[in-house]
């Protein structure tokens, strides 16, 4: 039986019943965050608070959204618009907080892949990742359909056509996905069910789990140096704050993640009132119409490296699906096609993959690019160029660069 | 003994509770598949007639059948006749297809002399057989039963039977 005392204070109150200075201890006083890093290290609490900042403005639109295809259209864009205090705001922070959180995911995926992030103990924390992305792009697909405007409605139609290709169950699981033979009522309501509920529980679960991973490695640094956590960590409670390689979770690195933050919110909230047309499709403020394709269909902007690998191949359909399955696997196996396993080190350390790595952040914005140009003429030629090489640098590249280097450091 | 005893007959009750689980696990998990098959209205719904007696040569009739286009055109001369893909009522070759792109659903446009695709330019010819791009597979014709001149759309035919022969 635990002894409980005339508590002196709230805090010590509630630290005899919840324990709450321990807790305070483990997950932030004594939780040990590399000193040797920059401002990139920022992007997963930026990340979080966009969460955040996706969910509350999510909540306020809910009041007034109806999901229905006969309604869906007039609560987004009249009276949430136009007649809810304040409406047009929770819509802008929500569009554009939905298409920067992509931004600020690409930032940080492509910062833990230029440091090493993703091995040597790290995998966990690159595959709940790989997750967060998945779920989050779910997320913002099936945000993407509500407002039921033309690109709501032929974005869905294209992207739940995709699963047709898949032999023998394809043609039956459209159906199923949609509740119908196209796209209508029943898709709408059991997309708009995933995306306030069973989505955003799914990704709170996962990022708790990104989260822990990252607890027994650790935070990875510049260098990407094993630190002794055990002894840094002694220095620095010892007084030796200066010589010790590490600083405490709470207050130091979330001093300088909460600047870094503040600076993202600055340029967000820039977004938001000055330039938040590009969030909003034009196309999407003409109601849905299941009789007449737009003139040229394009997804979000995250989605475009992806829709071009897809396009790319032009001439072959089953090409191009399978090369866009490979595209939509490739986060989940790229720890593993990095194949000098125990050398964490950055990009500018490693003499073959620093070529890899900036040629392959080039065809990933290239593939942005012409995913977003009409597919005809020399457009499908340069498409059909940048999904070859895309294909070949994950798949061929990085597995041989990385091969060689592990070589010559051994040999 | 008594400790033999106790042990098999925990064993017995992870068992069953194993099983139990299952069941109802997978009862759940059909449950909720059906929860997502599309409803009886739907799937009873959609039996479209058209009537092809008036239509002149080289005249489009679209109409919707189960939420999708469905073009009808009567073949001209100058169309290549195509014994596996034309619907003929009453002696007329006509032209019978959902008017979607069977690449990625787009629907295709009718320029006179072939169908096109604005989404990533696939195109098909009057019967909507696929001749260029991505489209993988000629359009799809409906199911449907020749009735005098009139066409039913919904409902399964010998004529259909054929053709969807001759199309697998
Ligand atoms: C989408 C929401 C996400 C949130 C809220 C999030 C959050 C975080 C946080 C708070 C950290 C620790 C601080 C930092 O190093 O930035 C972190 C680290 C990390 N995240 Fe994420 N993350 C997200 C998505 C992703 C994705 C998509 C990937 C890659 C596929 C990823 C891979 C990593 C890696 C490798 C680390 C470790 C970085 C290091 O050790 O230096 N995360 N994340
Ligand atoms: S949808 Fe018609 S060519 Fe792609």
């Amino acid at each position: 039986m635990a002894h409980f005392e005339k508590a002196n204070s709230v805090g010590e109150w509630l630290d005899q019943r919840l324990a709450t200075k321990e807790l305070a201890r483990v997950i932030a006083l004594e939780y040990w965050i590399p000193k040797n890093i920059n401002f990139l290290w920022s992007f997963g609490m930026i990340l979080a608070t966009m969460f955040m900042i996706l969910t509350i403005s999510g909540m306020f639109l809910l009041m007034y959204y109806k999901p229905d295809t006969q309604l869906a259209f007039y609560s987004v864009n009249y009276t949430i618009m136009q007649e809810v205090g304040f409406g047009w705001l929770f819509r802008h922070i929500h569009a554009v907080g939905a298409s920067i959180v992509f931004l600020a995911i690409y930032i940080h995926m492509f910062t833990g892949i230029y440091y090493g992030s993703y091995k040597k103990g790290r995998e966990m924390i690159w595959i709940t990742g790989a997750l967060l992305l998945a779920t989050f792009s779910a997320e913002g697909f099936s945000g993407y359909m509500l407002p039921w405007g033309q690109m709501s409605f032929w974005a869905a139609q294209v992207i739940t056509n995709l699963f047709g290709a898949i032999p023998v169950i394809g043609p039956d699981l459209v159906v199923w996905i949609r509740g119908n033979f196209v796209v209508e009522d029943a898709t709408l309501t059991r997309f708009f069910a995933l995306h306030v509920l069973v989505i955003p529980l799914i990704i709170m679960g996962v990022l708790g789990a990104h989260m822990y991973a990252l607890r027994i490695p650790h935070v990875n640094n510049q260098d990407g140096e094993d630190i002794d956590y055990e002894a840094e960590a002694r220095k620095f409670k010892a007084g030796d704050r200066s010589r010790s390689k590490v600083m405490p979770f709470w207050p130091t690195f979330m001093a300088e993640d909460i600047f870094t933050l503040a600076v993202f919110l600055v340029f967000f909230f820039y977004l938001v009132f000055y330039h938040f047309g590009f969030a909003m499709d034009p196309i999407n403020f003409i109601p849905a119409n299941s009789m007449k394709t737009p003139p040229h269909i394009y997804p979000e902007w995250y989605f475009l490296w992806s829709y071009e690998v897809l396009r790319g191949f032009f001439f072959n359909a089953n090409m191009g699906l399978a090369a866009f399955g490979i595209a939509n696997a490739f986060p989940f196996i790229f720890p593993f096609l990095d194949r000098d396993t125990n050398h964490v080190a950055p990009m500018h350390k490693r003499p073959l993959m620093k070529y890899w790595f900036w040629a392959f952040l080039f065809v990933m914005i290239g593939l942005t690019v012409w995913g977003k140009l009409p597919p005809t003429g020399a457009n499908a030629w340069v498409g059909f160029v940048l999904s070859v090489s895309w294909l070949t640098l994950v798949l061929i590249i990085m597995p041989l660069f990385s091969t060689i280097e592990k070589k010559r450091r051994e040999g | 003994m008594a400790d033999c005893k106790r042990r098999a007959f925990f064993k017995g009750a992870g068992a069953a509770l194993g099983i139990t689980a299952t069941v109802g696990g997978g009862a759940a998990l059909y449950g909720m598949k059906r929860a997502w098959d599309p409803l009886p209205s739907v799937v009873a719904a959609g039996v479209t007639t058209v009537e092809t007696g008036a239509m002149g040569a080289g005249e489009i009739g679209r109409v919707e059948f189960r939420g999708q286009p469905v073009l009808i055109m009567k073949k001209t001369s100058e169309m290549k006749p195509n014994d596996n893909r034309d619907v003929i009522v009453n002696g007329e070759r006509f032209t019978v297809i959902i008017l979607i792109c069977t690449h990625l659903g787009c629907i295709p446009a009718w320029t006179g002399e072939i169908f096109k695709c604005a989404c990533h330019g696939g195109e098909f010819d009057s019967s909507g057989v696929n001749t260029f791009g991505p489209p993988p597979r000629p359009m799809v014709i409906p199911p449907f039963k020749i009735d005098g001149t009139k066409l039913v759309l919904g409902k399964e035919g010998p004529e259909y039977a054929k053709l969807k022969q001759a199309n697998s």
